[in-house]
């Protein structure tokens, strides 16, 4: 019974009870894949370690329970661009890496576009993509003789194929069905027909489908985009409708359809519409722009977002040793949010070392929680204590945040025989403050 | 002490700014909203009628060439309770003195669910104005160096040129660790701000819970009449003895918690029990910049108005959202060539950090950066606009795959 409640509550998988596999529990296996069948399909896009799931949630509002799954992230490349150019891209795309709040966040996947409507020029775009990298692809065309030259030399890495339409998906739905592709189904601006279309294929018995309802990015028509979202995601949890019960793609790659003329602009529109449309549960975008300034700000929206609402992401509290410590190494102090440790610790590991107190703010940031009543004087000069910090060090000083200063009073009253020192209001300033402050007024020999 | 930099704003944040301006895509009327037009369902279109198959299907389902035929009903949920719409500024014959108003609130939907019901008021941006030169981000500081000593040119700068809705103006000066402006001088000065422009004014505190208190006091009975916004008040406040300060003189309340929504329902609840007409009262249950915490406000706004839709007394208010504390983020303003240019950052930092709470519910937006304060406003104009199905169905959106881009 606990492991079912778990797996209900998704914080076990099937793969953790390894007897279910034996050949004698099929039915029963199968049995419980249904009923766990989340109400958005997971679908699995690519083959090996870059492989990508998408979909798998479980609720519209993250706050009911979590969003799984976290917006996969293709960019774009066509098979008329020069080979240099598209290798610089793929190999910028599948190297590239930012650590976040100790997570190594990535991209996920290469869409190749075919704007030369020639298959054989295509299928040599994807076979030397495939090649050069292992990356999970989108295959994308309206042209199902084009799909196929791609999938004869790419299909065995399960791409997902782009897209299967009122005008072409039966012959689209042939190729996912013998190549084993998961098929994105496309109806811009039209719900009934993308349903017909799921609910069709469905019928062939494709299950490995995702939706494109269309990315309207024009500002008359962007609450459209929004609308689509959303009811396509109310439609698959709350109205349990099977049809629509897959991953939403969505393409913010489509605001060079029609763009201004200052590049940074579009690129700046690019940016935070693909932060609405992971707002409203696109499960997979195609993006064009691949410049850090555009990225960044999705790449932390997505993980914030995706974080577990039920836990704030945080650190132990107590005491940490930064760096080759002594008796000499001053002491710091700050909450326990995971992003509040990871970035107070860079900074101290930028300035030498330091001893690192991180005292229990629930997760939450410095300034709410000293707002909050959640980092007290009290609670520093219990962390300190506790901690066992005294008997490393000669000196009888301890920086707390700037953020914090207005508890420095109360906190050199309770701590007597102590000097406290109130450090900078964003502790990127931690090494300069050590550096012209703290090293100066304490004179240790 | 105005810091004095040589060249003024970067070449590429101006041009851009520039070009804002001239971006046609992002130039939309204003949104007034006639309710029928927006007694909307969706109609279901037509499914395509594939031709019927030659031969008699077999019995083993095989594959066919007619597609299944189905319409698309989107759920539609039931909402038992409206969001209070809270006016900000009064007229001459309402008691004030304001040649405009602004109306935030009114919903009867979740945010921007045009298949559920009609968004009678769309969100409106407030540009920061500060009556002591504050500590601004370089990026912000090179827009509004030649107003700093001019305040009443910095507001109306925020509202002709930047195209604020409204403006808060901060009296950080009254801050007792700072200046320590006495309350009477800060209300004066409100006051003469007041009598200069046309527009409803947010009038915030230092921060500090004591002196905000004198200072509201003052502010409110200086203004009588004039349905200003105080911001904020707090849990560490003598709550009713400001709700007695501020109501009795017809003003609204920006309520202030930190991220803690039981500690939103806890000061609203003794605000509105306090005396403060429901209709007076905004929600700010604190703002997480992104990357700092915004997942959390992301959520409680959600909840909040999702509660105060079903029927939670004190969540049926607008909630406002500082979008301002995006610049908390190192990632918004440190030079860092890695990142690329922070004169783009920035501003789409603070974009990102109103926008996803404009999803979440938010109806009132604090804001400093122009570009973004621009931008988040014809977002608000865009999300606001009722459906538009028949632009969609002839818009081109295949065409994606074949771009030249």
């Amino acid at each position: 019974m606990a492991f079912a409640a778990k797996l209900i509550e998704r914080e076990k998988k099937i793969e953790d009870c390894p007897p279910i596999f034996e050949p004698k529990y099929k039915a029963k296996l199968e049995g419980l894949r249904e009923v766990l069948r989340p109400p958005v399909k997971e679908v699995t896009i690519g083959v090996g370690d870059r492989a990508v799931t998408i979909g798998g949630k479980v609720c519209v509002y993250r706050h009911e329970l979590t969003w799984y799954r976290p917006t996969a992230l293709f960019f774009d490349v066509t098979d008329e661009a020069p080979d240099e150019e598209v290798m610089k891209r793929v190999k910028t795309v599948e190297s590239f890496e930012y650590e976040r709040i100790g997570a190594k966040i990535r991209l996920q996947g290469i869409a190749v576009r075919c704007t030369s409507g020639d298959r054989d020029k295509f299928a040599k775009m994807v076979s030397r993509i495939s090649e050069a990298s292992n990356l999970p692809l989108v295959l994308c065309s309206y042209d199902p003789d084009v799909i196929e030259e791609a999938l004869i030399v790419a299909g065995k890495r399960r791409p997902l194929i782009y897209a299967a339409t009122k005008d072409n998906w039966f012959k689209m739905s042939k190729l996912a069905l013998k190549y084993e592709c998961p098929l994105t189904v496309s109806a811009p601006g039209d719900l009934s027909m993308l349903k017909s279309l799921a609910a069709t294929m469905r019928k062939l018995g494709l299950d490995d489908l995702v939706l494109d309802p269309g990315t309207f990015v024009e500002a008359d028509m962007l609450s459209e985009t929004v609308n689509a979202f959303t009811m396509l995601r109310l439609a698959a949890i709350e109205g349990e409708d099977k049809d629509l019960g897959y991953p939403l793609m969505a393409v913010p790659a489509a605001v060079w359809l029609n763009p201004e003329k200052n590049e940074v602009l579009v690129k700046m529109r690019e940016s935070y519409l693909a932060n609405l449309l992971i707002a409203r549960y696109a499960d997979l975008m195609i993006m064009h722009s691949l410049d850090p300034w555009v990225l960044l700000p999705i790449l932390v929206w997505r993980q914030n977002v995706y974080t577990d609402p039920r836990t704030p992401l945080s650190v132990k509290p107590g005491l940490y040793e930064i760096g080759p410590v002594d008796d000499k190494t001053p002491i710091f102090v700050t909450g326990n949010g995971a992003l509040t440790y990871f970035l107070v610790k860079g900074d101290v590991e930028r300035s030498g070392k330091g001893y690192l107190i991180s005292i229990d703010t629930e997760g939450i940031s410095v300034e709410s929680s000293v707002a909050g009543k959640r980092f007290t004087a009290e609670k520093v000069v219990e962390a300190l204590k506790s901690s066992g910090v005294e008997k490393k060090v000669k000196h009888r000083t301890v920086i707390i945040p700037g953020k914090a200063a207005r508890i420095s009073g109360e906190l050199e009253e309770l701590l007597q025989g102590w000097r406290v020192f109130v450090g900078p209001k964003d502790c990127s300033g931690i090494p300069e403050f050590v550096e012209k402050v703290w090293s100066k007024e304490v004179k240790l020999e | 002490m105005v810091e004095e930099r040589k060249g003024g704003a970067p070449k590429s944040i101006e041009e851009l700014f520039t070009l804002l301006d001239k971006a046609k895509e992002l130039e939309l009327e204003d949104v007034d909203i006639v309710a029928e037009e927006l007694a909307l369902e969706i109609v279901p279109s037509i499914v395509q009628a594939a031709p019927p198959p030659a031969v008699a299907p077999p019995a083993v389902a095989p594959p066919t060439e007619e597609l299944v035929k189905a319409v698309f009903k989107p759920p539609v949920g039931k909402y038992a309770a409206k969001i209070a719409v809270v006016q900000i500024g009064a007229t001459g014959s309402e008691g004030g003195t304001r040649k405009k108003v602004i109306k935030i609130g009114g919903e009867t939907v979740p945010p921007f669910y045009h298949f559920e019901g009609v968004l009678p008021h769309r969100p409106v941006i407030a540009l920061d104005v500060f009556d002591s030169p504050p500590p601004l981000p370089k990026t912000i500081k090179s827009y509004y160096k030649d107003v700093f000593k001019d305040h009443v040119a910095w507001v109306r700068k925020c509202i002709d040129e930047f195209e604020a809705d409204l403006v808060t103006l901060h009296l950080t000066s009254t801050d007792p660790s700072a200046e320590n402006r006495p309350a009477d001088e800060a209300a004066r000065f409100v006051d003469k701000v007041l009598d200069q422009v046309e527009i409803p004014v947010i009038v915030g505190g230092s921060g500090n819970p004591d002196k905000d208190m004198l200072v509201f006091e003052e502010v409110a009975k200086v203004t009588e009449g004039e349905r200003l916004v105080l911001a904020s008040v707090t849990v560490d406040m003598d709550v009713e003895k400001a709700v007695k300060a501020i109501a009795k003189h017809g003003h609204n309340v920006i309520a202030l918690a930190f991220l803690d929504i039981n500690q939103v329902k806890e000061l609203n609840r003794k605000l509105l029990s306090g005396g403060l007409p429901k209709d007076h009262l905004i929600t700010d249950p604190s703002t997480g910049g992104l990357g700092y915490g915004i997942e959390y406000t992301f959520s409680i706004m959600e909840r909040m108005r999702m509660a105060g839709l079903m029927g939670e007394e004190t969540m049926q208010v607008p909630i406002s959202c500082a979008a301002t504390n995006a610049w908390v983020a190192r990632e918004a303003w440190m030079p860092a060539d890695e990142w690329g240019p922070r004169e783009y950052r920035g501003p789409l930092w603070e974009i990102t950090t109103g926008l996803v709470n404009m999803l979440a519910g938010a109806d009132l937006f604090m804001m400093m950066h122009p570009v973004a304060a621009k931008t988040l406003k014809r977002l608000a104009e865009a999300l606001s606009k009722p459906k538009a199905e028949k632009l969609v169905k002839e818009a081109v959106y295949d065409k994606w795959v074949t771009m030249k881009a």
